[in-house]
């Protein structure tokens, strides 16, 4: 077993998704199929290989520091499923 | 004459140009047929007003002789490009209402180019599928079946719908997007043309990110060169894209005429996968001896790092997807789901906004991304994508082109008991390579599964060498004369 219920949990409160005890269930033994199922790639010698992030160029090109975008608040907001006072409105963080 | 509806993009652009029928009698046409399937449920949104609209108007540049480079063609929109002012859920619960301000660069290009757009089409969540049955808007019905069958069948995915909408008439092109497969597997499934272009041929603003290092858009049509078409109109360099290539772009339906003439097309011996049909093999068989004709070098390769490709896509692609989707939260956009608490609220708005297959996949990537494991699984696997990228240079010194299968099976039933999630993933077995390389790839139309469904082959080429890919794509699709009907036309 590479991965187990408690794991399951750790990690979906790292991803921050509440899961139903069935849902943790049938998770576990998925998640568990396919990390098996990836550590196959053990088998390749991999010392000394560049990991590889991305294709082309990685190098990001540059442009001058300035404001190109913005000044549109309304439209910012205007799918914000709620707002107050010109900003995103989220339930109470302190006490 | 051929109805509206059947006719190639080219022969639409030459039927406008020669005043033989108007964008909007065009566009009509394609609405009705879109009224008429929609059983096949290949749209979430049809925009009928919108598509009017935009055909009036391009009736109108085309008689000031303003016509731009695909003028009138009605198009559907995989919804997973943001589109301004019209609906955008990238197949999900959580984009709920989601409306987008702005309008993403490949649909900005299009429009410029005078394309009409039809609706936006159906997909795997997230594009996290290959069989579009991961939608929270219900599976897409593939236009074909079984012989003799009435079953019903995926489209492939994620792009389902805009597969399904080509296939059956409903659209004359559509755009895609291809992480996995997500392009070129549905259009095996579906009998017609996918591209998946070179990483950063096209940009990627405003495309909803699955994974960034692997998303790439592209065109599905009914012939090679409609896709050349489709592609010219859709790339280009995007400065709000920063992986977006500053590179010249060809003319694409002009490097069509070249034919395949002493061009050399490896043959991957890691392609011959154990229980693979042996009709796959036939017909991959078939694509080598037609290419062979056309005056094309076989000459046998070798990917050896190829069986590796699909565990490593699965450590790759869930850590850049449960990155990407962290944005999903219910504050800025889409479903919320009130909680005691922040947090709470968190965490209820993703239980109920997404599906199981984004929550395997983010639960994945955020496992292999955590402490403790990123060594073993996310660098693991990147030092893979290393070695499978390496095995295409290597093979690119040798050959022009390689051939492959696209998929290793042919459409299956929507109720195909699927309870393996690894089961589905082997579907795209032959696909991810390209992704993981960045290299582009062809899916083409090349004959019929014994049961009457269509199979695809896959032509692979050097990074920003789609003339070539499309060019042995023309000489298959010469070749095959693939010529049959979806059951939903006959």
């Amino acid at each position: 077993m590479t991965i187990d219920r408690k794991t399951v949990a750790h990690i979906a409160t790292l991803a921050r998704i509440r899961l139903s005890p069935a849902e943790a269930d049938s998770l576990t033994r998925e998640l568990d199929g396919i990390l098996h199922w990836i550590e196959q790639l053990g088998e390749v010698a991999t010392d000394g290989v560049e990991p590889m992030a991305g294709v082309g160029n990685m190098t990001l090109p540059r442009r001058p520091d300035v404001v190109t975008d913005g000044g549109y608040p309304e439209k910012i907001l205007a799918n914000a499923p709620e707002r107050a006072a010109g900003f995103f409105a989220v339930p109470k963080v302190i006490e | 004459m051929t109805t509206l509806t059947d006719l190639t993009v080219a022969s639409a652009l030459d039927g406008l140009g020669h005043g033989d029928f108007s964008a909007r009698e065009l566009t009509e046409a394609h609405l009705g047929a879109m009224e008429a399937a929609r059983g096949l449920n290949a749209f979430i949104t049809e925009t009928p007003e919108k598509a009017r609209a935009m055909a009036d108007a391009s009736d109108v540049r085309r008689r000031k002789g303003k016509a731009g480079a695909l003028d009138g063609i009605p198009v559907a929109i995989k919804d997973l490009f943001c589109t301004n002012g019209v609906l955008t859920t990238a197949g999900s619960h959580i984009l709920d209402g989601f409306v987008p301000p702005y309008e993403s660069s490949v649909t900005a290009n299009l429009w410029r180019a005078g394309a009409v757009m039809l609706g936006k089409a159906n997909m795997d969540e997230f594009a996290m599928g290959s069989s579009n049955l991961t939608s929270y808007y219900g599976a897409v019905v593939n236009p074909w079946k079984r012989k003799g069958e009435n079953v019903a069948l995926v489209p492939g995915g994620s792009s389902g719908g805009s597969a399904a909408a080509v296939s059956a008439r409903l659209a004359m092109a559509a755009t895609g997007t291809d992480t996995g497969g997500s392009i070129r597997q549905p259009a095996s499934f579906c009998g017609i043309v996918g591209l998946k272009p070179t990483y950063g041929r096209c940009s990627r603003w405003g495309i909803v990110a699955f994974a960034s290092s692997l998303d790439q858009a592209g065109p599905f049509a009914r012939t090679v060169e409609d896709v050349a078409i489709l592609l010219g109109a859709m790339a280009g360099h995007d400065p709000k894209d920063s992986t977006s290539a500053d590179v010249p772009l060809p003319d694409f339906r002009a490097a069509l005429a070249g034919g395949v003439r002493g061009m050399r097309i490896g043959i991957p011996k890691e392609y011959r996968i154990d229980g693979m049909p042996a009709e796959i093999e036939r017909l991959w068989q078939q694509g080598r001896d037609w290419l062979k004709a056309a005056g094309a070098e076989i000459v046998d390769i070798s990917l050896p790092h190829t069986k590796y490709a699909l565990p490593t896509y699965y450590i790759i692609a869930p850590a850049e997807a449960s990155s990407n989707l962290a944005r999903y939260d219910g504050v800025r956009f889409g479903l919320r789901v009130e909680g005691k608490s922040l947090s709470d609220m968190y965490e209820l708005t993703r239980q109920a906004g997404f599906g199981a297959e984004v929550k395997r996949r983010v639960l994945i990537g955020t496992y292999v991304l955590s402490a403790g494991y990123y060594d073993a699984y996310y660098l693991k696997a990147q030092k893979l994508r290393t070695l499978i990228a390496r095995d295409f240079t290597q093979a690119f010194d040798k050959v022009d082109a390689i051939l492959t299968p696209t998929s290793p099976n042919a459409a299956f039933a929507t109720d195909a008991k699927m309870d393996d999630p690894v089961q589905m993933y082997l579907n795209d077995v032959f696909t991810v390579t390209a992704n993981l390389a960045g290299l582009p790839g062809l899916s083409v139309p090349a004959g019929l599964s014994v049961e009457g469904l269509p199979l695809g082959l896959q032509v692979i080429g050097r990074a920003f060498d789609e003339a070539t890919v499309l060019r042995v794509g023309r000489a298959l699709e010469q070749a095959a004369e693939f010529k049959a009907r979806p059951a939903s036309l006959l």
